[in-house]
C-alpha cells in the first residue's frame, strides 16, 4: 500500500506588506457555534506554479483548498471571472481595495514550487481584506509528491483555524465499513479514507462481518468487531501495515463495541455471556481485562472523556436504552440522559464539552449533542434511520451514518457540524457506514 | 421462501466442504439463512424424523420476539418444547442458537438484544432437558435480516432467534 511521504512545517516567514486604514474594529471572525450566518466570501485566488512541473499541482492544491473550507459552510468561494486583479507574484503586495470593491473578506494566496528532487514546497498566505493586512504569517510546508493533498489540507486548516479561532479538521481520515450487495446478504468490508472521500484504500477483505471500527489516539491502529472466528471478537489493525490481531481476551464469549483509551494503552469493550452484556477494560500491554459493569442489564457502547477520567456508556438498566457516565475505574454511574426515547452511542466529544449521541423517538432516528451532565441537549438530524456519530478532531463536526428505508435501503456518510447546519452527504462510490474520524494528523 | 430449495443448495454447500465451521450442516458461518440443515448425509429428509430437515421444516427451527424484548411468549414455547424434545431423541447433534434483532436500533445495543434472545431460548431448551454443553449462542445483531422491508411485517420476522442443528461428535 501506498505510504504517505512525511511532511515537514517549514519555516515560518513574516512579510511586510502595507496596512490600509481599518474599517472594521477588528480582525475577521466567524464564530461557529452560533446561529445561522451566511457563509464568508472568500478568495482562495490560484495558487501559483513557481515552475512548470507544479502547475498539475498548483491547480490541484487550490482545488482542494477551496473545497475544505467551502466545505465547511462557512465559507463561499467567490468565482475568479470576478476577480478585478489577478494574483501573479507570490510577493507582491495586496490591492485591498480591488478585493473589498467584490465584497471578498478574505485572500488566500499560494505558490507551489516541484523541486528537482520531486518535493513539493508550497507556501501561502492569508489576508483579512476590511482590515487591510495579513492574518497571521506565511508558512511553507514541504512533501513528498503523493502527500499532495495532505499538504492542501493542512493550508485549509491553517485558513480555518485563524478565522474561526477553532483548530482545524482537514487533514484526517475516516475510517468506516463499505457495504454492498442486498440488505439480506450485505458484504461489509474495512476501508479508510481522506475525510473527504480521497484515497480509499481497503484494510480487510468481505469475507466475514465487519463493524464499528475505531482509531487509536494516535490515528495508527483501528480497533473492530469481526465475526472472522465464527463468533464476534474484536481485532486490532496497524494502519501502516495493514495486519491485525485478534484481541485474545476472551475467547469464551462474544466481545464487541471496542474503543481505545486516550492514553492508546488500554481498551473498553462489551462482553456478552449467558445473555447479559457488561463493559470491560482491556490492558494492552498484559492482556488483562478488567470488569467495569456488572449488572443484569444491557451495558454497551462505551466513550472516554478525553482526560481519561470518566466513560459514558449506554444502559438498558432503567428501563430502555439511557446514558451514563461513570469513573474510568467503573463504580457507580450517573444517567444523564433524561428526555423522551431512547439514547444509545454516545461519544465523547475530543474537547471534552459534549457528548454525541444517537436517540430514538417515535420512530425516528436523531443525531445530537448534549453537554457532558446532560443539559442542553439538542438534536441536529431527524431521518427512518441516523445513527453512530464520530467527532472531527476539532470537537465541532460530526459524521454520522444514514440509512434510507425499504428493501432498496443503503447506509451512507453523512456530516453536520455541532450547531446543525450544513448537513450533507459524503459522496462515496459504495454504500457505508459505521464511520470514526481520526485525530488531526501529524 | 421456500425451505426445501435452500436445504438443497446447503447441502451442496455443505458437499463442497464451503464452511468455516467444518463440523456443522448450513451455508457457512454468517448464518443468513439460519437453520437450513442439509440432510446428513445418511437418511431421508424431511419425512425422517431424525433428520436436521425434520427439525427445520415440521417442528421449525426459529421463533419471533416483540420488539426490544426476549420474553418467550406461549408459541415460542411450545416450539421450544418440541425442539427440546428432538434434541434429547436425537443426542448426536449440538445446536448453535442465533440471536438477531430488527434494524429499528442501533448496531452494539442490537448485538446485546440478540445475545440475550439467544441466551433466553438456551436457556429455556436447557430447561426442559437438553444438556449445556451441546448448545452454544451466537449474536447478529441486525445484521443478518431475513426480510428487508422496512415495516413491521419483516420487522416481526427479523427479531427471531433461529436453532441450528450442527453435527455432534459421532457424526
Amino acid at each position: 500500500m501506498k505510504v504517505l511521504s512525511s511532511l515537514v512545517l517549514g519555516l515560518v516567514m513574516t512579510f511586510a506588506t502595507p496596512l490600509v486604514a481599518q474599517e472594521r474594529s477588528g480582525p475577521l471572525r466567524i464564530e461557529i457555534t452560533q446561529g445561522v450566518i451566511e457563509p464568508v466570501p472568500i478568495a482562495v485566488a490560484p495558487f501559483l506554479a513557481e515552475n512548470a512541473a507544479a502547475a498539475d499541482f498548483a491547480r490541484q492544491i487550490t482545488a482542494v483548498v477551496a473545497a475544505d473550507l467551502v466545505g465547511t459552510g462557512l465559507f463561499r468561494d467567490v468565482p475568479k471571472n470576478a476577480y478585478i486583479s489577478q494574483v501573479s507574484d507570490f510577493n507582491g503586495s495586496v490591492p485591498y481595495p480591488d478585493w473589498k470593491a467584490i465584497n471578498v473578506e478574505a485572500l488566500v494566496t499560494g505558490a507551489v514550487t516541484l523541486t528537482s528532487d520531486k518535493r513539493l514546497v508550497v507556501k501561502f498566505r492569508l489576508f483579512d481584506i476590511f482590515t487591510g493586512a495579513p492574518l497571521g504569517e506565511g508558512l511553507q510546508f514541504a512533501g513528498g509528491t503523493d502527500s499532495w493533498r495532505r499538504v492542501a489540507h493542512k493550508v485549509a486548516d491553517q485558513v480555518y483555524a485563524r478565522i474561526t479561532g477553532e483548530s482545524g479538521y482537514f487533514d484526517s481520515r475516516v475510517v468506516y465499513v463499505e457495504e454492498t450487495g442486498p440488505k439480506n446478504a450485505r458484504a461489509k468490508r474495512l476501508a479508510i479514507m481522506d475525510y473527504d472521500g480521497a484515497n480509499i484504500q481497503f484494510l480487510t477483505d468481505a469475507s466475514s462481518i465487519v463493524l464499528a471500527p475505531r482509531f487509536s489516539p494516535t490515528g495508527d491502529r483501528v480497533l473492530f468487531t469481526s465475526y472472522e472466528s465464527g463468533f464476534p471478537q474484536i481485532y486490532e489493525l496497524s494502519v501502516g501495515t495493514v495486519t491485525k490481531r485478534p484481541l485474545q481476551m476472551d475467547v469464551e464469549a462474544m466481545t464487541f463495541a471496542p474503543r481505545y483509551a486516550p492514553n492508546g494503552q488500554t481498551v473498553l469493550y462489551s462482553r456478552a455471556e449467558g445473555g447479559n452484556t457488561d463493559i470491560f477494560r482491556l490492558d494492552l500491554a498484559s492482556g488483562q481485562p478488567t470488569r467495569l459493569t456488572s449488572a443484569p442489564s444491557i451495558e454497551t457502547a462505551p466513550s472516554f472523556s478525553p482526560d481519561g477520567s470518566k466513560i459514558v456508556f449506554e444502559s438498558d438498566r432503567s428501563g430502555n436504552q439511557q446514558l451514563y457516565v461513570m469513573s474510568a475505574t467503573g463504580g457507580e454511574a450517573s444517567r444523564i440522559s433524561f428526555g423522551q426515547g431512547r439514547y444509545g452511542t454516545p461519544v465523547w466529544s475530543p474537547r471534552g464539552d459534549f457528548i454525541a449521541f444517537t436517540k430514538q423517538n417515535a420512530g425516528r432516528f436523531h443525531i445530537g449533542v448534549m453537554r457532558t451532565d446532560g443539559s442542553q441537549e439538542r438534536l441536529l438530524t431527524a431521518s427512518f434511520l441516523d445513527e453512530g456519530p464520530t467527532w472531527a478532531p476539532n470537537g465541532r463536526v460530526l459524521m454520522f451514518t444514514r440509512e434510507s428505508a425499504g428493501a432498496d435501503g443503503e447506509p451512507a456518510l453523512f456530516s453536520v457540524d455541532i450547531s446543525g447546519r450544513n448537513l450533507k452527504r459524503l459522496a462515496m462510490p459504495t454504500a457505508a457506514s459505521d464511520p470514526a474520524w481520526s485525530p488531526l494528523l501529524p | 421462501m421456500t425451505f426445501l430449495k435452500m436445504a438443497v443448495a446447503a447441502a451442496a454447500l455443505v458437499a463442497l466442504g464451503a464452511c468455516t465451521n467444518a463440523d456443522r450442516f448450513g451455508p457457512g458461518s454468517s448464518g443468513a439463512e439460519g437453520g437450513f440443515g442439509a440432510n446428513g448425509g445418511v437418511t431421508g429428509g424431511v419425512n425422517d424424523p431424525t433428520s436436521p430437515v425434520y427439525f427445520n421444516e415440521t417442528i421449525g427451527d426459529r421463533i419471533l420476539f416483540a420488539v426490544d424484548q426476549s420474553t418467550l411468549g406461549p408459541e415460542a414455547q411450545a416450539v421450544l418444547d418440541q425442539q427440546a424434545v428432538w434434541l434429547t431423541q436425537n443426542a448426536d447433534y449440538r445446536a448453535l442458537i442465533e440471536g438477531h434483532a430488527d434494524e429499528q436500533g442501533t448496531r452494539e445495543y442490537n448485538l446485546a438484544l440478540g445475545a440475550r434472545r439467544a441466551s433466553a431460548v438456551q436457556n429455556y431448551l436447557i430447561s426442559r432437558g437438553v444438556a449445556p454443553g451441546r448448545l452454544q449462542t451466537i449474536s447478529y445483531g441486525k445484521e443478518r435480516p431475513i426480510q428487508i422491508c422496512s415495516d413491521e411485517t419483516c420487522y416481526s420476522q427479523n427479531r427471531r432467534s433461529v436453532t441450528v442443528i450442527t453435527a455432534g461428535a459421532g457424526v
